[in-house]
């Protein structure tokens, strides 16, 4: 009896650890395809042809067309940012700090940040959702017969263009975002005008700015590689197509998150 | 020439392909016949490049599929797919001509639209179709349009995959027309997937029936009725009983 207990106890720690290893394996297995996807993808950049138009169209679509979602998150969380700081400030008495706080804030962390998931949100997605219809519906096989490389003509572009276009678009937002703070400052909070100009731009390095905007480099590369991967491997049907564009999105936002604090670190 | 030799695949526990040969001769029209998820398409697929086979050769004009310039192994086939797999982010005409203005030999924009027309008429479209979106089109012409693209670069070799699902008797009837038509009139070598025997008899001159994982009977169309093969003879008169387990 005692026996027959312990083998049965036994066989489920075998089985916890079992599944606990299988999902590790797949988990590497996993990193493993996304590695060699994206060293793919890279290498297709630099090797001809190339598909200018291609990756135009894609700066377009990544970069211009998100403005205006990454521009209201800039401008609120500016505006929010200042009040929370005015806020905290004011219990050492130290109010002051609220347009250098909200400048340094804004360039290094949440500009690249909260753009990146809001773009991951709007382009992973979509990537993810145009690459599986067409995997779907044999295009992709398609683009086989007719002698074009799909990791060159879809997924380079789109992989290149995200990079370029989302330190712009943060450049874009942390600008829009100190705007935000300046004026909840000067309207609500009763800071001069030149006054909080010349407090950000005196508090502000130029480090603070570049290593923002090479986060931004980064979250772009993940958010087009994420959206590609998940696209290009999806499964069959319309199932297949929602759940690889919940994976891009999911997935994308989780490693932005993931790479920042890594960044920050090597930033730090 | 297509040569296809000991051709094994398996998704899993599904052995799809279990030794596949066949042999299509220049200029010949082979179609190949069998019921759904017998591996017609992935074997097409296989002969193509576009799944890897586990075991076994396919070579076509001396060059194996997987070895050499994929490009210049590509460029010899036009291909119809199935659901048409037209690019919609592309108008009817940038879709024909997709292949003529890429590669080392890539035309102007005027010519190639203009051998897209030229290609959309000979399929029986009108010049102003060029200008619309796959979208805005029936089943039948997106069909269409995919033969037109099929052909716009003249290959030696066109994979048809089942090119009448989908459309009524009449348009099936039209497409087979067309499809045989313009491989008699190209001179290419012609690889068909279907399970509608009206297409079988319109543009075969050779049948390979496929169960099993393998070739069960391959002969000229005009044998088919004759064969005395069980598995030709439960498909042709789609029977519920015999070889062939009905609920597969």
């Amino acid at each position: 009896m005692h026996a027959n207990i312990g083998a049965h106890s036994m066989s489920i720690a075998a089985g916890f650890l079992a599944s606990i290893g299988a999902a590790v394996l797949a988990f590497c297995a996993t990193v493993g395809r996304i590695s060699l996807f994206a060293a793919s993808a890279v290498s297709h950049m630099f090797r001809p042809p190339f598909y200018g138009r291609e990756l135009l169209a894609q700066i377009m679509q990544i970069g211009f067309f998100s403005l205006p979602v990454v521009g209201l998150t800039a401008l609120f969380t500016g505006a929010a940012l200042a009040l929370q700081i005015y806020s905290g400030g004011a219990r050492f008495s130290a109010e002051s700090v609220v347009p250098s706080i909200v400048a340094i804030g804004m360039v290094r962390e949440l500009g690249p940040v909260l753009g990146g998931l809001m773009v991951a949100g709007r382009v992973s997605s979509s990537i993810a959702a145009e690459l599986g219809t067409m995997r779907v519906t044999e295009q992709i096989d398609a683009l086989v017969t007719l002698s074009t490389n799909p990791m060159k003509y879809l997924v380079a572009p789109r992989i290149l263009a995200a990079t370029l276009a989302m330190p712009i678009l943060v450049a874009v937002g942390d600008t829009i975002g100190i705007m935000g703070g300046y004026l909840v400052g000067t309207g609500r909070l009763g800071f001069n005008s030149s006054g909080y100009i010349k407090n950000t731009v005196d508090f502000l390095e130029i480090g603070d700015v570049t290593s923002g905007l090479a986060k931004a480099a980064v979250f772009g590369f993940i958010i087009a590689l994420m959206g590609c991967y998940h696209g290009y491997n999806s499964g069959r049907g319309a199932q297949g197509v929602g759940r690889a564009t919940i994976n891009a999105v999911v997935s994308a936002s989780v490693m932005i998150l993931a790479a920042n604090y890594a960044l920050t670190e090597a930033f730090f | 020439m297509i040569d296809i030799r000991g051709l094994h695949k398996s998704f899993g526990d599904n052995h799809v392909l279990q030794g596949v040969d066949m042999k299509i001769a220049k200029g010949e029209s082979m179609v190949i016949i069998g019921g759904s998820g017998t591996g017609k398409s992935v074997l097409l697929k296989c002969v193509l490049g576009l799944e890897t086979p586990d075991a076994g050769r396919v070579i076509v004009y001396g060059q194996e599929a997987d070895k050499g310039d994929r490009d210049a192994f590509l460029a010899r086939f036009g291909m119809l797919f199935q659901s048409g797999a037209l690019f919609d982010s592309l108008s009817v005409w940038q879709n024909v001509a997709f292949r003529l203005m890429r590669g080392a030999n890539k035309l102007s924009k005027e010519d190639a639209r203009e051998i897209a027309i030229e290609k959309l008429r000979r399929v029986g479209l009108k010049p102003e179709v060029g200008d619309k979106f796959p979208a805005e089109l029936s089943g039948g012409m997106q069909k269409r349009v995919g033969l037109a693209r099929a052909i716009a670069a003249e290959p030696e070799i066109i994979f048809f995959d089942e090119p009448t699902t989908g459309l009524d008797p009449i348009m099936s009837g039209v497409i087979n027309e067309l499809i045989r038509e313009i491989v008699v009139e190209m001179g290419a070598t012609a690889m068909t997937i279907t399970h509608d025997m009206s297409s079988v008899r319109a543009i075969a001159d050779k049948v390979a029936m496929l169960h099993d994982g393998v070739v069960q009977w391959s002969g000229p169309v005009g044998n088919m009725e004759t064969s005395g093969n069980p598995y030709l003879d439960q498909f042709l008169n789609g029977r519920a009983e015999g070889p062939i387990e009905a609920v597969r």
